[in-house]
């Protein structure tokens, strides 16, 4: 089964995130920082990042772009978990190589949804 | 699938609380000069956090009012808006409201509507926005019979881990027939081909399915600025489908939202701890410990004669099992031990806000917030050290003009510290103000009759008034201190914790208030004493001695009350036996012996039968399972089975000194 890697500051959206999608049979290593991600990404090969934009140490968008340029991940989709108001941080995001977003507030079931989605 | 989202509710309260505490010390820190840019981009993560959590768990109310606090703190942090006190002040209450709608849907109540609207058009004032509900627009969606989509990558889409495949395969699900046709004229020539470039394009036709042009155009919404993309509508649409199925959806979801949001209310009652790793290893690692040492004991269980030996031996394995045994109590007491900084967060905010209340200059300075002390006694403890610091605050650091008079800096500084002192918290409000008005004190006290006219005592016991009930000696009753809930309601609370609280203070320099407290509530290291055919137990935190009666020293005073004579020190001795009418084996204090404790700076002599040994105590509340009794704090059951009260001991020298009147007091002036 698929390998994901949930970054998240918010201790509650990381276990929803978590528990959704353990629930659906993947497996999934969080992570609280894009520097905590960006060691734990490195030390394990994942099939899908999804990683929370704004957080201490490392934010997402810095954590996605250092990540996209390790070989290993240079194809691996990427998804940031980003609010509607933040249009240009989409852009940002793309620009560091996110794949895509999943638009904040979303349900377990959008979640599911989006990463059956890309992984297919 | 469907999952609970109740089941996070819990954390998201927490970490929105902690997010909250966060934003509050970062906002309280920004206005004290240069802007820190890390510093707003934390409160601006927590807005953030709170924000994206409360959509996501249903809680449409905090998502909408956070979002513009999230504007504003999002323009502070791109330096588009400049960090004045007007707009920190508005973010603090916000805080507030936020922190009040959260309680509110914890515990089910409803939320203070008004506050919610008076400060979201403060914050919509800022921003320069009308204060306009943001209409959700119900975009008209076209459907048709099938469409036409022209799929042109840029070649360097695959980049961002974006797939072409994936795209037309999403697509191809919508539908309920697709055609597609693979364009490959630019193709380079094998040699110039780079692998990781793109260069096809696709034209799929879309047949069937109710699509609408934004179905499409989500498929396609992250790599919109990685192709060009054109959709066209196919020729033949006949029958046109509304978009009502749609909106029958929407209908259907937004009451369900409603639901789990009222649902969510009824779990306030689960408060969780959040406890160390390390303090739950050491749980572990002694468990173990005790059970090598169960197995050790139960081998003598096996045994069919004992010698001395193995008697020898089954005594070290007891006393290993006390030893255990201790140690693990420790380790699940400190499970419940919580950084004192829980109660001290509060402090900054409220002397800023007093400050501003009273036109003062205030320097907080807090230490030792890694303090631990009990969750329970955590909790309790806030208020008493409100009013203390709102004391220090009003009564105690002077106006600027006053200071500078007296030279001093303009500035008062008020120290919160907490440490550990034996096993006993010591927590401090230290300020440098006027200190204690002793004349005007004891005036009051004279006037409200709390001493009499021609009453001489030192000064410790003049400020010590402060603490009777009925006294306060603000000159003009103000909204914060001095609401006729004093002093005493603040000793009475820090007692009913089994602690003590005591004031110093040397004119023109300042007061110290300091509160001691037990580490806990739950367990006590007790002195035994036996009186007649009962059990007492006195903890020892309080005993300073206790000695064999020598005659010469019992000085008979004012008829019924008796002082023994310690060194230089007259101390009043309580016969506890005629206190709670029991039936002692002797009432010859020469047959007894002598147990000085003390309280508050006031020390007594209690009179027992006998010292029996000390031990560690559970303590049971008498008034969760009798009543209240003064001069008792509590009971227990001993090893043998028998129930043993506990003495409070500042509630016993209340309930003597009630008993001899102002006798005592009179006597311990005369001999200080």
């Amino acid at each position: 089964m698929a390998t994901i890697l949930a970054v998240d500051d918010s201790a509650s959206m990381r276990q929803m995130v978590s528990f959704t999608l353990k629930g659906a049979g993947y497996q999934v290593t969080e992570a609280a920082d894009g520097q905590e991600a960006l060691t734990k990404a490195k030390s394990q090969q994942f099939d899908l990042i999804i990683t929370d934009v704004n957080m201490p140490v490392m934010d997402g968008i810095t954590f996605i772009r250092n990540l996209r340029g390790e070989a290993n991940y240079k194809f691996i989709p990427m998804l940031m978990l980003t609010t509607e108001s933040a249009g240009d941080k989409k852009a940002e995001g793309k620009a560091a190589g996110a794949t895509g977003w999943i638009v904040k507030p979303f349900n377990p079931d959008q979640l599911l949804n989006t990463v059956k989605k890309v992984l297919g | 699938m469907s999952i609970d989202l109740q089941q996070f509710h819990e954390t998201f309260f927490e970490e929105s609380f902690e997010g909250l505490d966060i934003m509050e010390s970062g906002l309280l820190g920004l206005e004290q000069g240069d802007v820190d840019l890390e510093n707003i981009n934390t409160i601006f993560r927590s807005a953030h956090s709170i924000k994206g959590g409360s959509g996501t768990f249903g809680f449409s109310a905090v998502a909408e009012f956070t979002h513009d606090m999230e504007t504003l703190l999002d323009q502070m942090r791109n330096g588009e808006r400049q960090v004045s006190k007007s707009v920190v002040e508005t973010l603090l209450g916000s805080v507030d409201v936020l922190r009040n709608m959260l309680n509110a849907i914890r515990d089910g109540s409803d939320i203070d509507i008004d506050s919610v609207a008076e400060t979201t058009v403060a914050i919509k004032a800022i921003l320069g926005l009308e204060n306009t509900v943001s209409a959700v627009e119900n975009s008209t969606e076209v459907t048709a019979k099938g469409w036409i989509v022209h799929f042109k990558p840029f070649t360097d889409i695959m980049k961002t881990g974006n797939d072409t495949v994936r795209l037309i395969r999403e697509l191809n699900s919508l539908a309920d027939k697709a055609e597609v046709t693979i364009n490959n004229d630019s193709l380079p020539a094998l040699s110039d081909i780079e692998p990781e470039d793109c260069y096809q394009s696709w034209v799929i036709n879309l047949i069937g399915g109710d699509i609408s042009e934004d179905d499409i155009h989500e498929v396609f919404s992250w790599v919109d600025d990685d192709c060009e993309l054109q959709i066209e509508a196919l020729a033949n649409e006949a029958d046109y489908i509304g978009p009502e199925r749609r909106d029958d959806e929407r209908r259907q979801k937004a009451p369900e939202r409603r639901n789990t949001e009222r649902r969510t209310t009824k779990s306030s009652e689960s408060s969780s701890i959040r406890v160390n790793i390390s303090k739950v290893d050491e749980l572990i690692n002694m468990v173990g410990e005790l059970v090598i040492t169960q197995s050790m004991l139960s081998r003598f269980g096996d045994q069919e004669d004992f010698t001395p030996a193995t008697i020898e031996r089954l005594k070290d394995g007891l006393a290993q099992l006390e030893s255990h045994t201790r140690e693990l109590q420790e380790s699940v007491m400190r499970v419940r031990m919580m950084p004192i900084s829980f109660a001290f967060q509060r402090f900054p905010r409220l002397v800023h806000d007093l400050s501003t209340t009273f036109e003062k200059k205030i320097e907080l300075i807090v230490t030792g917030e890694g303090t631990e002390l009990d969750k329970t006694v955590l909790e309790k403890i806030g208020d008493p050290l409100v009013h203390l610091v709102r004391n220090s605050l009003d009564h105690g650091i002077e106006s600027p003009a006053d200071r500078v008079q007296a030279g001093k800096s303009e500035t008062g500084v008020i120290e919160l510290s907490a440490f550990h002192q034996g096993g006993n918290i010591v927590i401090q409000i230290k300020d440098d103000g006027a200190g204690l008005n002793k004349d005007k004190i004891l005036s009051k006290a004279k006037e409200k009759g709390l001493v009499s006219q021609d009453e001489r005592m030192p000064d410790e016991q003049v400020y010590d008034l402060i603490f009777r009930p009925g006294f306060s000696t603000a000159d003009v009753v103000s909204d914060v201190s001095g609401r006729g809930v004093g002093m005493d309601v603040v000793r009475r609370n820090i007692r009913e914790l089994g602690g003590a609280v005591e004031v110093k203070s040397t004119p023109g320099e300042g007061s110290v208030f300091t509160i001691r407290l037990p580490l806990t509530l739950a367990i006590l290291d007790g002195q035994l004493v036996g009186i007649g055919e009962e059990t007492y137990i006195l903890p020892v935190i309080s005993i300073i001695e206790s000695l064999q009666v020598k005659s010469e020293n019992i000085n008979a005073v004012a008829g019924s009350a008796e002082v023994y004579r310690l060194r230089d020190e007259y101390i009043p001795i309580v016969r506890l036996y005629q206190i709670f009418g029991i039936k002692p084996i002797s009432t010859d204090l020469e047959n007894g012996l002598l147990v000085v404790v003390e309280a508050e700076g006031k020390k007594i002599a209690i009179y027992v039968d006998d010292l029996l040994g000390q031990q560690q105590v559970v303590i049971k509340s008498l008034e969760t399972n009798f009543k209240k009794i003064e001069g008792l704090s509590g009971a227990t059951i001993l090893g043998d089975g028998t129930v043993a009260l506990i003495i409070d001991i500042a509630g016993l020298i209340d309930l003597y000194q009630k008993d001899m009147a102002s006798s005592v007091v009179s006597i311990k002036g005369a001999a200080a």
